[in-house]
């Protein structure tokens, strides 16, 4: 079957059409961090906005480079949540809209699951059960995938998630966007040894996180060393080292724990150089695997919405002209694909989450 | 109106601070808390969380903007506009039905949202300074007047 999706949950719209026989044919994205460059530096406005009116245009593109009319469509599957409320209905609303004209089914997926599913789109995909680590701008978590639909959460950031940390240490160094490479760019030149920050959370037991005690150690550590170039690397070198070495120490505990000898990496700082160094020393020790999707799925894109879409389309999909969208939506709650799908009821527990289809 | 002023020395002090607030909040009050990114904010809104009764994670909105709570059947907003470009855009988070219902609102980078964002009824601010901060909280309202009469009996000078 022959999939379109559309993936516009935060900052990125993303587009793609994939083929459950012939794989992915086409993505397209349009990136804040591209509008960044392009405007000067101008923060660019709120996602629905963009969406609205990046969205079309790309549909357009993407079935182009994929070489398919709209009528050779047979679904289409578009992020249901979690995610902003008014983003999320712009790429709900436009699917329905599209799937009730073309009379094909839809299908809203889940945002994380579809994150989790990327390595799949891969060449050499990892087989079930794996352990995903999920790190971006706006999750941390360690899932324990033991199928399509079978999530169990192992542990989650109670705070800031690692990304943010990273853009907001970024900041606080006077480093620049997108922080992660900043970061990791600095960090190249820093001296290990000069400042030694704390690991948050790995004293005690557990699989939780928390990054947000960091930023504020960094800032207190700036404040007191002051902004000359090496030791702005030192200390990006120190912040960077604690991240990926909590990450680290939690990947190894859930491994051992799971008893799982696959580790799946996805998100934003999946692809900071030392942490896949770090990654590959504790899969070397354990005789596990460590499977990253390449870096364009790593981030939000419409990929990974197609694919899944895929997977959930025949017993999921639906040709109503009504929708809804789950801002807040548990992974968990999540079942194998054909079985019913608990969600929140619309509008439960977000503002601007209503049904507005 | 009046105000108040402490000196913050760790982060336990923030804490305390904010346990000490979520004791004196009616069930309608808007709280901004003002700044730099790691003064403290997000400490502070958490601590009043957790003072309010919530004992799950508190994630930070910076990505989400805002992140909802029921906390014993009251409603409570966690905002964080320091993404936000444009104060218009806080149309798209359905601030509107936010404020339908009675509801604590606390916002964080108040300054993004300026001229769209309601008057608040308390101001707070958190200055950096060495490694402990000072908090300044300014009554805005007759109920921000009220929380803030309550909130000195919490902290003696």
């Amino acid at each position: 079957m022959r999939v379109l999706g559309i993936e516009t949950s935060c900052d990125e719209t993303g587009v793609a059409v994939h083929d459950s026989a012939r794989g992915l044919l086409a993505h397209c994205l349009h990136s804040q961090i591209e509008t960044h460059a392009r405007y000067g530096g101008v923060v660019p406005e709120l996602a629905s906005r963009d969406h609205v009116r990046k969205l079309a245009p790309l549909i357009r593109e993407a079935l182009e480079r994929a070489q398919t009319p709209r009528t050779a469509l047979d679904g289409i599957a578009y992020t249901r949540g979690p995610g902003l409320a008014g983003a999320l209905l712009v790429g709900a609303a436009t699917a329905r809209a599209m799937a009730f004209a073309l009379d094909i089914p839809a299908v809203g997926v889940h945002h994380m699951e579809a994150h989790l599913l990327a390595p799949l789109l891969e060449a050499d995909p990892p087989a079930f059960p794996f352990v995903a680590l999920l790190v971006s701008g706006g999750h941390t978590m360690l899932v324990q995938v033991a199928g399509v639909g079978r999530y169990r959460l192992l542990g989650e950031s109670l705070d800031d998630a690692a990304g943010e940390a990273f853009d907001k240490t970024a900041k606080l160094l006077g480093l620049g966007y997108p922080g992660g490479p900043a970061v990791e760019r600095a960090a190249r030149d820093g001296d290990p040894g000069r400042f030694r920050f704390p690991r948050p959370m790995t004293d005690r037991p557990g699989l939780d996180f928390s990054f947000s005690g960091l930023k504020t150690h960094t800032l207190n550590t700036a404040r007191r060393e002051g902004d000359a170039p090496q030791t702005v690397a030192d200390i990006a070198r120190a912040f960077q080292d604690a991240v990926i070495d909590t990450l680290a120490i939690k990947c190894r505990r859930a491994l051992d724990e799971t008893g799982v000898r696959r580790l799946v990496v996805a998100g934003g700082v999946g692809a900071n150089a030392a942490l896949r160094e770090r990654l590959a020393e504790v899969a070397r020790r354990r005789d596990a695997r460590v499977h990253y999707p390449r870096i364009e799925f790593c981030t939000d894109n419409g990929a990974m919405v197609a694919h899944a879409g895929c997977l959930r389309l025949p017993g999921e999909g639906s040709r109503d002209d009504a929708f809804d969208i789950a801002p807040r939506w548990d992974l968990e709650s999540l079942a194998p694909p054909g079985d019913a799908v608990t969600a929140p009821a619309a509008g439960a527990s977000a503002p601007g989450a209503g049904s507005r289809g | 109106m009046s105000g108040l002023t402490r000196t913050l020395p760790d982060a336990a002090a923030t804490e305390a601070v904010g346990m000490a607030l979520a004791a004196c909040l009616p069930e309608a009050l808007t709280v901004t808390l003002a700044g730099d990114l790691g003064a403290g904010k997000t400490t502070l809104a958490r601590a009043v969380l957790r003072g309010l009764g919530h004992t799950g994670a508190v994630r930070s909105p910076t990505y989400t903007l805002i992140e909802p709570y029921e906390c014993g059947g009251r409603r409570v907003f966690h905002l964080d506009l320091y993404r936000l470009a444009d104060p218009e855009e806080l149309e798209f988070l359905g601030l509107r039905d936010l404020f339908e219902r009675p509801a604590v609102v606390l916002v964080e980078w108040p300054e993004r949202g300026a001229g769209v964002l309601p008057a608040p009824d308390l101001r707070l601010a958190l200055d950096a300074g060495g490694t402990g901060r000072t908090l300044t909280v300014e009554a805005c309202s007759e109920a921000g007047e009220t929380a803030l009469s309550a909130l000195r009996a919490h902290l003696p000078d």
